[in-house]
């Protein structure tokens, strides 16, 4: 059996996807969620094979759930959002259904996954498309979006003080608390705006709009000072980077 | 084609009078001051008038079409050999028609220097006329042009403006169509009715500048009834037109794209159910809109400000058309994002 869960916030496209599925027997959609808060729910409870998504949903959007997803399901995206994504889906394996779809595209992406299904290899696809759609889409370029004890929290991007590399997680820093991101410092390099935010340190990424001062420190590295006092190490590579966008 | 400044009825008539008192006066100046008789004072006159007509349309025609870089100049190097020419002809003219009346004749050499200024004057006085007609006229035209330009480019800014509808809207509303076929498939006939009306609306509308309040709020409806289809129980609206308002003008196509940005951001921001409403007031004789939306402040840092949503092309249509910045403003309270926009009457 083959679980399937809908992500979608309008009721009448997800009951699309229901019919089309009917002449699938071994699937079975566990539940249906109007949005990226009960999907991420759904998708921890259920641990789904495969999910259909939408792009353009309430509070956080499609790719900003999956970013929150820790086991990561096969990913079929159904949306009418063309112009950010479309380029993203084209270099990566998994599929997408641009609406309004006929049911002979919808079975081709279903029969392709069904088919190929290797699960590991999705999961790569999943994560190497998310950065590259987190560089085109202008709505996340405004913020963060991680999960705090089970809470989703949306961080605007100028509540950032810096980012930390932690082993395979990237600490958030922020006036209220550092936040874990299950991400790569590159994803947020990329996806960051360089005139804002630069990779100062091998481990470090940094708001140039939090930095009050810096000061040299030991041969070649340097230290900035941020408003609340905080220091954070400046490398031989960073310091130029950090110049030029200072304009010094 | 420029059109020259003697075949304007009214110049005809101006420079036929004073043709006419110029010839009578020297007539009369001749007869009275210099005491010719009669008939030489008449003749003296119109052979010198006649010409020196000859001589001032002459220069008026050649600069309907020549004006060169030095335009002044060669007005008055024009006049000054024109003016000799003249002197000469007529002098000619009249020596061989008086060639007996020798106190006449000695009289129209001696005064040979003054006739030449006389002629050289009025020629120079046609001249700058013709030549400050002429470009003035070129100026309008290049005026008119430019006006007649920019007046396009408005335009298709407006066309374009208006045409700006949400591809997502209409790509979402066909995909509930073809989940309305396989499911409900009445409801899907009713869905292609509304949203063919609705794009009926959007085509039809261009053409007119103005419609009335309740043409639009009925137009309104029809989008909001299919948006009511995509989103169900999570979109509702009300809507309240004073009566004051009801009979007031609208440009077509204002409203549907401040309701779309509102249902956008309203039904992006929460997950539950939101209620858009909409108000129409008359106010000074200005028609007011206010269009409210719930958001959440802390998703959109924005917005606060008002610069986060996406109106800037309702601000812009609106300064198109009446050339004013302050018809649109926005106001958050609380959890509440309102749009007001004035619509100033037609006179």
């Amino acid at each position: 059996m083959i679980k399937v869960v809908l992500i979608d916030d309008e009721p009448l496209a997800r009951e699309l996807v229901l019919e089309y599925l009917k002449v699938f027997p071994h699937v079975q959609v566990v539940q249906e969620c109007n949005d990226g808060f009960e999907g991420l729910k759904a998708i921890q409870q259920h641990q789904p094979d495969l999910i259909f998504l939408d792009i353009q949903m309430p509070k956080i959007n499609g790719f900003e759930m999956l970013e929150l997803v820790e086991k990561m399901p096969a990913v079929i995206f159904a949306t009418a959002f063309e112009e950010y994504a479309l380029k993203a889906f084209e270099v990566h394996a998994v599929d997408y259904l641009l609406k309004p779809f006929s049911r002979e595209r919808f079975e081709k992406a279903v029969q392709k996954w069904l088919q190929a299904r290797p699960t590991v290899e999705d999961e790569k696809e999943t994560q190497a498309l998310l950065e590259t759609a987190a560089q085109q889409m202008p709505a996340q370029h405004n913020r963060i979006v991680v999960k705090i004890n089970g809470k989703i929290k949306i961080i605007p991007l100028h509540d950032i003080q810096y980012l930390e590399a932690a082993d395979d997680y990237v600490r958030v820093i922020t006036s209220e608390g550092a936040f874990l991101k299950n991400k790569t410092m590159s994803f947020f390099e990329k996806m960051l705006d360089p005139t804002q935010f630069i990779r100062v340190h091998r481990s470090y990424i940094l708001n140039v709009t939090q930095i009050t001062r810096i000061d040299p420190y030991e041969k070649d590295a340097h230290i900035a000072i941020l408003k609340n006092g905080e220091k954070v190490p400046v490398s031989k590579t960073g310091y130029p980077k950090l110049k030029e966008v200072l304009g010094l | 084609m420029a059109k020259l400044l003697l075949s304007i009825k009214s110049a005809q008539i101006i420079f036929g009078i004073s043709w006419l008192c110029v010839t009578l006066l020297n007539a009369a100046l001749l007869y009275f001051w210099f005491s010719a008789n009669i008939e030489t004072a008449i003749v003296d006159s119109l052979i010198h008038n006649i010409l020196l007509a000859f001589a001032v349309m002459g220069l008026s025609q050649t600069l309907t079409y020549y004006r060169p870089k030095g335009k002044y100049l060669f007005v008055v190097v024009t006049s000054t050999t024109l003016a000799i020419i003249w002197v000469m002809l007529s002098g000619w003219v009249l020596a061989k028609i008086f060639e007996k009346d020798l106190l006449y004749t000695a009289w129209l050499y001696t005064a040979m220097p003054i006739t030449f200024i006389y002629g050289f004057i009025l020629l120079l006085a046609m001249g700058i006329i013709s030549l400050l007609f002429y470009e003035t006229r070129e100026q309008q035209s290049i005026l008119a042009r430019k006006e007649e330009a920019e007046k396009m480019a408005r335009e298709a800014e407006l066309f374009k403006l208006r045409q700006q509808l949400q591809p997502h809207f209409l790509f979402n509303s066909l995909n509930s169509i073809n989940a309305l076929i396989a499911i409900r498939p009445d409801e899907a006939r009713q869905m292609v009715t509304k949203l063919s009306d609705f794009l009926r609306g959007t085509l039809k509308k261009e053409d007119k500048q103005w419609i009335s309040v309740d043409e639009e709020i009925q137009y309104l409806r029809l989008y909001l009834d299919i948006e009511k289809v995509r989103f169900r129980h999570r979109l509702s609206t009300e809507i309240t037109i004073s009566e004051a308002a009801t009979g007031l003008q609208i440009p077509p196509m204002i409203l549907q794209p401040i309701v779309e940005n509102a249902i956008k951001f309203g039904l992006y921001d929460t997950t539950e159910a939101i209620t858009i409403t909409i108000d129409a007031w008359q106010e000074d004789g200005v028609l007011m809109i206010a269009v409210a939306n719930p958001f959440d402040s802390s998703l959109n840092p924005a917005s606060k400000s008002g610069t986060g949503f996406g109106l800037s092309s309702i601000q812009r249509r609106l300064y198109l058309l009446f050339g004013r910045q302050d018809l649109l403003s926005t106001t958050s309270e609380g959890d509440l994002f309102t749009a007001t926009i004035k619509v100033p009457q037609p006179q």
